[in-house]
């Protein structure tokens, strides 16, 4: 047990360095639930994830058992997939759903909206070329409708053509019938979703109701 | 220099609109005023069928003598009630008409009040001609008849995702605050009532029951007036759903604490019995209603399901089966208002995914009409009801009571606030809180309940009336005039306006899954989870009984795109056809900018034209001919019965049939068929292309080559245009139909499905099918019903 709240100051330590604030309580809560996916090993690997019986549902599975693998979320400046990871980096991409407090300022929020969407946009541009192609988009939408049988594939791809000439027609207007829109770029996906407010959508409660987080700086050195 | 005498210069005359509004308003305000006592005057309702029957008797006596045969007579009392409603209605009608023709008006003083004035001047006038003013304000008719339909429209559109989100909240606000307000409101002022030894007063006999009773009335947030005010300022949607919110779901908390006043108010205590009693009937109140309109909700969902047949009757389901439900719930003193909103928002998404797009538009725009008026009427029988009393003014009652409710209101708002922020993400701030605060107004309800009050149970009834009406007055004035300016200087968030885009709507259902996803891999059990739980059991039992055909199947997202494209058809068949769109895109993107690397699209251009096979032209000419027959067969059935029939709703299996098989027709035409450009239409043609599917043809005199068609992917929308051929059809126009049923002709621009990139081909190429239509053929008498226009046209 010892060992455990130990590696945990550690963890959060460490954590500190990347913007974080998630209290201990939830980062004890959160181990917990690792060392259950995990069979208490120190990693877990895709296949722990996909052991889990409640997200055989989830059309979107795979995508989001991918972005846990992906380097890029770890903001690392890494590009590429680990093939296993472990509780820091689970931590980091759960990180990723904290919700803003009272006390955040409106530059944090900027930097948390962008933070979210930058996960979401690495969701989608599977091939880490920095754009979302309309291949990627088609195949996005597909993977949504994957449950709905033969009318979802059918619209998907017409769905999927009419949401990117939206965001065609509201990025750059106006294109000569010559030009091509090679895919949506990190500013251009930022623009069409700004009305969504991703700061205060994309968040999970933790597990527990208090939700006065500490900044990890201040609490633990 | 103009003439002072003889006929004025037209700028004399030519008042402008707003002063000929005003003028109108005061000519129907003194119509009002004078008609009714005359009404009044005539002859006593109650009697009147007696006293015909004694004028018969006396007039087919044998001592009368012979009257000469009444050319004109004037009978009144038959009429008399319908007349004076539909006066009255009138009177609304006209008053919210004059009001928009008055801009300046309307922008500084809401609605509301202006309908308040115009109520007390009719009320001035009945009572200077000296009669009794009706009791329009009366109880039954009031909550029979006119809060229906308000809340029956609020809870068919009531937006249901930050509803739900906000539902924490909201009951917070509804329950605890009511609560608060009238405990608080009735104790206080009893405590007032009884601080003065010194001069007796009539406040000495106001017990604390009464003085309870009068803060549960007197404590509840109207929804009528929030809606009346909050409609006009156009705050973001958190802060309007929150405030309606509370005012919708208090109702239970009032109709609890009503009745278990008034009951024990003539005992004279309350034991801590009926304390848990009416804890308890809280509970039932509020879940039995929610109850009673869910099953009505279900009912009326599952009927709308067997109406394919019968779709003109369809909207009075809606009508029938929500006012059932509120009836129902007031057969049982449970919360009427509840069960409206349950009702409503139970079977929304069933209805609307079975019946057909015209009757969506009659419901919406009947409950619109409906809600409307009775809004009207309802100021306006506020003001009138004032003139006519009966009233008791007590300074310190009436100031005491009007301070308190403001009071209560601001600090119950920001205890709960304080403890709501401890649980919710998105906080609430000091700016939300103050909106809140000053948005609770009172309105009509508190008015009724308290004329409801029992004169002997309730000696101080006149009183309690008066300061009601005071309250109604300071809040629905003074808040409901300033709460503009405030939102204006407090630069608090406003609506967004912007509409709905398919990427939003793809990354919201993204998003739910997401946190769904991450959720469970964090073990714990959220309300994404139970959401998700909710949406499947839903997708796999419910939809499947309560939605007709294939539409069961069909998931959320390709139903919004559907109506999202329908839309689109409609606004660009309303703006004329082969104009651009002028709101949504001013772009000239479309689907070639978007397509991964192709070879470069055919440049539409003069071109030797390869000659058809016989066969194939053949082939193309039955094709169009069928359709075409289709459509003359579908027109000259119609009776009062069936409207003319709706394409888009002959089942959505067909319509992927039909994709299918142009698809394949695509495939084969495309290697060789193409279209020269057209050059700019003439008024005829613009005219022929507003009744017609705009994106199917246009009439052009061309010369003598072979017809040829480039047919391109049927896009989902052109069903929906037949539909709007239809409408146009009824408007009597002679234009030729050229029933599309998906085919369409487009310059080689590479397959595209959907809509939009129709609009930038639109104004860039023009399609001649008409060519094709007009090529007699073999036979040459199927062509003969067409309107003659093709004809003429085909000239060469």
């Amino acid at each position: 047990m010892r060992t455990n709240y130990r590696w945990i100051s550690d963890v959060s330590s460490c954590c500190c360095l990347c913007f974080f604030s998630v209290s201990p309580e939830q980062i004890k809560n959160l181990h917990k639930r690792f060392q259950q996916l995990s069979d208490n090993e120190e990693t877990i690997s895709r296949e722990n994830l996909e052991k889990i019986p409640a997200l055989a549902n989830n059309p979107i599975r795979k995508q989001i058992i991918d972005a846990f693998f992906d380097k890029r979320n770890q903001h690392q400046n890494e590009v590429g997939a680990f093939q296993e990871i472990g509780f820091e980096q689970f931590l980091m991409v759960m990180s990723h759903f904290r919700p803003p407090t009272l006390k955040t300022t409106e530059e944090e929020r900027e930097a948390m909206r962008k933070e979210k969407l930058r996960f979401l946009f690495n969701m989608h541009d599977t091939d880490n070329d920095g754009t979302i192609t309309l291949e990627e988009y088609r195949k996005v939408v597909e993977e949504l409708l994957s449950k709905s049988g033969a009318i979802g594939l059918e619209a998907a791809k017409a769905i999927a053509d009419a949401a990117m000439l939206e965001v065609a027609s509201t990025n750059v207007p106006h294109m000569a019938p010559d030009d091509f829109y090679e895919g949506i770029t990190f500013e251009h996906f930022e623009q069409i979703l700004k009305g969504l407010e991703m700061e205060s959508r994309m968040h999970i409660r933790f597990l527990d109701v208090d939700t006065m987080t500490m900044r990890c700086g201040k609490s633990k050195s | 220099m103009p003439s002072r005498t003889g006929s004025h210069s037209p700028a004399g005359f030519g008042k402008s609109l707003p002063e000929r509004g005003l003028l109108l308003l005061m000519v129907l305000v003194f119509l009002e005023g004078s008609v009714l006592p005359l009404g009044a005057a005539s002859s006593p309702d109650t009697s009147h069928q007696t006293n015909l029957g004694d004028h018969q008797g006396t007039h087919t006596g044998p001592n009368s003598t012979k009257k000469p045969f009444p050319v004109l007579a004037v009978e009144y009392d038959r009429v008399q009630i319908p007349f004076e409603i539909s006066l009255w209605v009138l009177l609304a009608s006209l008053m919210k008409l004059g009001f928009h023709l008055i801009p300046r008006l309307s922008s500084i003083v809401p609605e509301s009040c202006l309908l308040i004035v115009v109520g007390l001047l009719v009320g001035g006038l009945i009572k200077l001609a000296g009669e009794e003013v009706p009791p329009v304000l009366d109880s039954r008719l009031f909550f029979l008849c006119l809060l229906p339909p308000i809340i029956l429209d609020a809870g068919y559109f009531l937006p249901i995702r930050p509803f739900m989100e906000n539902l924490g909240t909201i009951l917070m606000f509804a329950v605890v605050g009511t609560l608060w307000n009238a405990f608080f409101i009735g104790g206080v002022l009893y405590g007032v009532a009884q601080i003065q030894p010194a001069n007796p007063s009539d406040l000495h006999q106001l017990e604390l029951l009464p003085c309870l009773l009068f803060g549960s009335i007197i404590s509840a947030v109207d929804p009528v007036a929030v809606l009346a005010v909050f409609e006009e300022i156009h705050i973001n949607e958190l802060l309007h759903i929150l405030v309606f919110g509370e005012s919708l779901l208090n109702d239970a908390v009032t109709v609890v604490l009503y009745h278990l006043f008034e009951e024990y108010a003539g005992v004279g205590t309350v034991t801590l019995l009926d304390g848990v009693l009416g804890v308890i009937s809280f509970f039932v109140v509020a879940l039995g209603g929610v109850l009673v309109g869910a099953i009505y909700g279900i009912l009326a969902a599952f009927t709308s399901r067997f109406t394919s047949h019968t779709r003109v009757i369809e909207p009075l389901f809606v009508f029938v089966y929500s006012y059932m439900a509120y009836l129902s719930a007031e057969i049982f003193h449970l919360s009427g208002i509840m069960a409206l909103i349950a009702c409503g928002a139970v079977m929304r998404p069933y209805v609307e995914a079975n019946i057909s797009h015209k009757s969506h538009t009659t419901i919406k725009y009947f409950l619109k009409m409906w809600s409307s008026v009775s809004e009207t009427l309802i100021f306006i029988f506020l003001g009138v009801a004032t003139v006519d009393g009966p009233h008791a003014w007590n300074w310190t009652f009436v100031t005491v009571t009007v301070i308190l409710c403001l009071v209560a209101r601001v600090i119950g708002v920001v205890g709960l606030t304080y403890v709501i922020n401890k649980f919710r993400i998105v906080k609430l701030t000091t700016k939300d809180q103050f909106i809140i605060a000053y948005g609770g107004l009172r309105g009509a309800i508190a008015f009724s309940l308290g004329f409801l009050l029992n004169q002997d149970h309730f000696p101080m009834r006149k009183m309690f009336l008066t300061a009601i009406i005071t309250v109604i007055f300071f809040t629905v004035f003074v808040q409901g005039m300033t709460i503009k300016p405030l939102v204006e200087l407090l630069a608090v968030k406003k609506k967004q306006e912007a509409k709905r885009s398919i990427n939003e709507e793809i990354h919201t259902q993204f998003l739910d899954h997401l946190l769904t996803g991450i959720e469970d891999i964090c073990g714990h059990y959220g309300h994404h989870h139970w959401k998700d739980k909710l949406n499947r059991f839903n997708k796999k039992y419910v939809k499947k009984c309560l939605i007709a055909g294939e539409r069961s199947k069909e998931p959320q997202l390709i139903a919004f795109y559907h109506k999202m494209e329908m839309k689109q058809a409609i606004e660009l068949v309303e703006s004329g056809g082969g104009v651009k769109l002028p709101s949504a895109m001013p772009s000239t993107v479309s689907m070639q900018n978007i397509q991964p690397k192709k070879p470069p699209p055919a440049k539409p251009v003069e071109r030797v034209l390869p000659q058809l096979p016989k066969g194939r032209e053949e082939e193309i000419r039955k094709i169009l001919r069928s359709n075409l027959q289709r459509t003359r067969q579908r027109l000259r059935s119609y009776n009062r019965h069936t409207l003319v029939a709706d394409p888009y709703e002959d089942g959505f299996s067909d319509l992927l049939i039909k994709k299918q098989r142009m698809v394949e027709l695509e495939k084969k035409m495309s290697n060789y068929l193409t279209v020269p450009a057209a050059p700019p239409d003439s008024p005829t043609m613009c005219r022929a292309r507003l009744a017609s599917d705009p994106q199917a043809y246009s009439m052009k005199p061309v010369s003598d080559s072979v017809p040829t068609i480039q047919v391109d992917l049927a896009s989902p929308q052109s069903p929906d245009s037949v539909n709007l051929l239809d409408e146009f059809r009824h408007a009597g126009q002679q234009q030729p139909e050229v029933e599309d049923q998906g085919l369409m002709m487009k310059p080689p621009s590479g397959p595209s499905g959907p809509n939009k990139p129709r609009e930038a081909d639109e104004a860039r190429d023009q399609q001649k099918l008409m060519r094709c239509l007009s090529d007699p053929g073999p036979s040459a008498d199927e062509d003969e019903d067409e309107p003659e226009k093709i004809k003429k046209k085909k000239s060469h």
